[in-house]
């Protein structure tokens, strides 16, 4: 049976003080792990769990560790809390709610790793989570949880909270390195990848908030009750964030696996009253589109991709039969022809350009050969690009146009 | 010419600079701080940073430009973030701005003679489940209609 793992204490009022949290059996992961294992134990056992990744591609943690070259500079952790995939709400109730959840991880993964700085990169909106973080690991300094010599282990540990400023493009991983460093969100051909050349020319780990938060429990628990909880080649829960046409928008924390249409009909209450079902974006708003009789799915990693979409952040959007796709594709291209860091020509003109045409289709100027010049475009931007952000706004462009086209084509 | 920064300030900064082990780094916190003090950051303040950072001004205008919370403009004295993104589209987010508009008078941008209110359109914020929802400075609002965003702005003295 499945359990609530990350959010069970989401109800405990008090649970993001550390007083509260230790006495709700808090910190004990992390002194088993400084005091009774040792760093390749830990590995071993977060790659037994087949941890993937919460942020958006699902890499598996542990592997992503083992990149990390046995070399004598400085390593550092960052744990991606930029939240910026539009549907994705989930890192805000891990921080707001459980922060020492996520220093256990952060102090766990470090130690492992053998990072001495760990920086947690969280949107600027987010400035009053910002702050209760501050506080939670200034608690946890003083009871000895970070600092130097940690539970007199030897291991030092400082964590530093780093507010973005507004830029969807800060969340890829090396556009969020180039910000921590005091520059525009550029992202950074790979290779080199972060793993060897990462902050400051350094080794780095970049870890989504969802994952790190999972470490303390895999490590109390164990490889094998994680991936219990979860598919075998994919561990554990992910916190679903529903939002649009339901009747109670919220996260909802499942076993992976968890069928799309329970999620919608049972988890969130279904559709809100008196409206119909006509789309479903399953896993923030870069994820191509199912239609009404697709959700009858999986909600895992190689299920989305068979379904030629993708699991992503976990946010699950739902579209009612009242609204107008091209409206939904008006929103996605602004999106992006925003966002769009500009690095690349297919990406910056490529957006620019289909939200040109998209904006002319709503006014009732489109013409016949406008939605095959987008589908031109968005096709160009794909696979020609710098970093994923390209084909994040290319994939639910040409899955719209294609699943939609009667309708969009009844707009001209 | 805009204030120097005060010591109580330049503290701050110093502090700041110290978590990390390149200056540089400490560009985008110390610009939030300066907002935070100015409400804006001015030509003035960003060769401030630099003098302070020991980089060019021009690097500091590179990311002042680059990231859309950081200001160079004066905004009133409520900044007024609406969402104008998906889930929120879905919930009548256009219906709403197009109120907020009305009622203050001014578009998306702009900000009202009074100087006291600023609307900007801006992106997911992260409250997907609260839609439409909306910032107020850095205080969240949600599930708005225009009730709600009647007695959210009357409050705001
Ligand atoms: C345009 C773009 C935006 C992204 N935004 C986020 C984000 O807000 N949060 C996040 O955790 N990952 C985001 N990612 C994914 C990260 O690049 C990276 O894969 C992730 O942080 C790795 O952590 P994980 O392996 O734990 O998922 C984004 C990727 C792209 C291409
Ligand atoms: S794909 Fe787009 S966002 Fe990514 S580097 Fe190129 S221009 Fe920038
Ligand atoms: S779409 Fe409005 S907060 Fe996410």
């Amino acid at each position: 049976m499945s359990e609530n793992i990350l959010t069970q204490q989401f109800s405990l009022e008090n649970v993001f003080k550390i007083d509260e949290y230790v006495k709700q059996g808090g910190y004990k992961a992390v002194r088993k792990a400084l005091q009774e294992m040792k760093p390749e134990e830990i590995l071993e056992e977060v790659k037994k769990a087949n941890l993937r990744g919460r942020g958006g591609a699902g890499f598996p943690a542990g592997v992503k560790w083992g990149f990390v070259p046995p070399v004598d500079k400085p390593k550092y952790l960052c744990v991606n809390a930029d939240e910026g995939e539009p549907g994705t709400f989930k890192d805000r109730y891990i921080m707001s709610h459980n922060p020492h959840m996520l220093f256990e991880g952060i102090i766990i993964t470090s130690y492992c790793v053998g990072i001495h700085s760990a920086y947690i990169y969280i949107r600027g909106e987010y400035e009053s989570i910002a702050q209760r973080l501050e506080e939670g690991i200034s608690e946890a300094y003083k009871n000895g949880f970070l600092g130097k010599n940690i539970l007199n282990s030897g291991f030092d540990l400082d964590i530093i909270v780093h507010r973005g400023a507004g830029a969807y493009i800060c969340g890829e991983e090396t556009a969020l390195l180039e910000s921590l460093e005091g520059k525009r969100g550029n992202p950074r051909l790979k290779p080199p990848f972060p793993a060897s050349v990462g902050l400051f020319q350094c080794p780095t780990v970049i870890n989504n908030v969802e994952t790190i938060s999972n470490i303390p429990h895999i490590i109390l628990n164990g490889a094998e009750w994680f991936v219990g909880q979860g598919l075998a080649k994919d561990g554990g829960t992910r916190i679903f964030g529903v939002s649009g046409m339901v009747e109670k928008p919220g996260i909802y924390e499942l076993p992976i696996g968890t069928s799309l249409k329970d999620i919608i009909n049972v988890h969130a209450g279904g559709m809100k009253k008196g409206k119909k079902l006509k789309a479903v974006i399953p896993g923030g708003m870069s994820a191509p589109v199912l239609k009404a009789d697709e959700i009858d799915i999986k909600m895992d990693f190689d299920s989305l991709v068979n379904a030629e979409s993708m699991l992503g952040s976990a946010a699950i959007i739902v579209i009612d039969t009242g609204t107008s796709m091209l409206d939904v594709l008006k929103v996605i291209t602004k999106f992006y022809s925003h966002e769009s860091c500009g690095q690349c020509t297919p990406c910056r003109i490529g957006t620019s350009w289909i939200n040109k045409i998209v904006n002319r289709m709503v006014e009732g100027k489109g013409s016949k050969k406008d939605i095959d010049n987008i589908v031109r475009l968005a096709s160009n931007i794909l696979g020609h690009t710098l970093c994923p952000l390209g084909d994040a706004a290319a994939m639910p462009i040409l899955s719209l146009t294609k699943k939609y086209r009667k309708e969009l084509e009844s707009r001209l | 010419m805009s204030p120097e920064f005060s010591e109580k300030i330049q503290k701050k900064i110093k502090e700041i600079v110290a978590r990390y082990p390149q200056k540089e780094a400490a560009i985008l916190p110390v610009l939030h701080v300066a907002q935070q003090e100015f409400g804006y950051i001015s030509s003035e303040e960003e060769k401030q940073v630099a003098g302070i950072l020991g980089v060019k001004p021009i690097r500091v205008r590179e990311v002042v430009t680059f990231y859309t919370m950081l200001n160079r403009e004066p905004v009133g004295k409520y900044h007024v973030q609406v969402c104008s993104n998906l889930s929120c589209s879905l919930l009548g987010a256009e219906k709403l701005i197009d109120y907020l508009k009305q009622k203050l008078g001014v578009e998306p941008g702009k900000t009202t003679k009074d100087k006291k209110f600023t609307l900007s359109l801006v992106e997911c914020l992260g409250a997907c489940e609260q839609a439409p929802c909306m910032m107020v400075n850095f205080e969240y609002y949600g599930n708005l209609d225009k009730k709600k965003i009647d007695k959210i702005l009357d409050d705001l003295k």
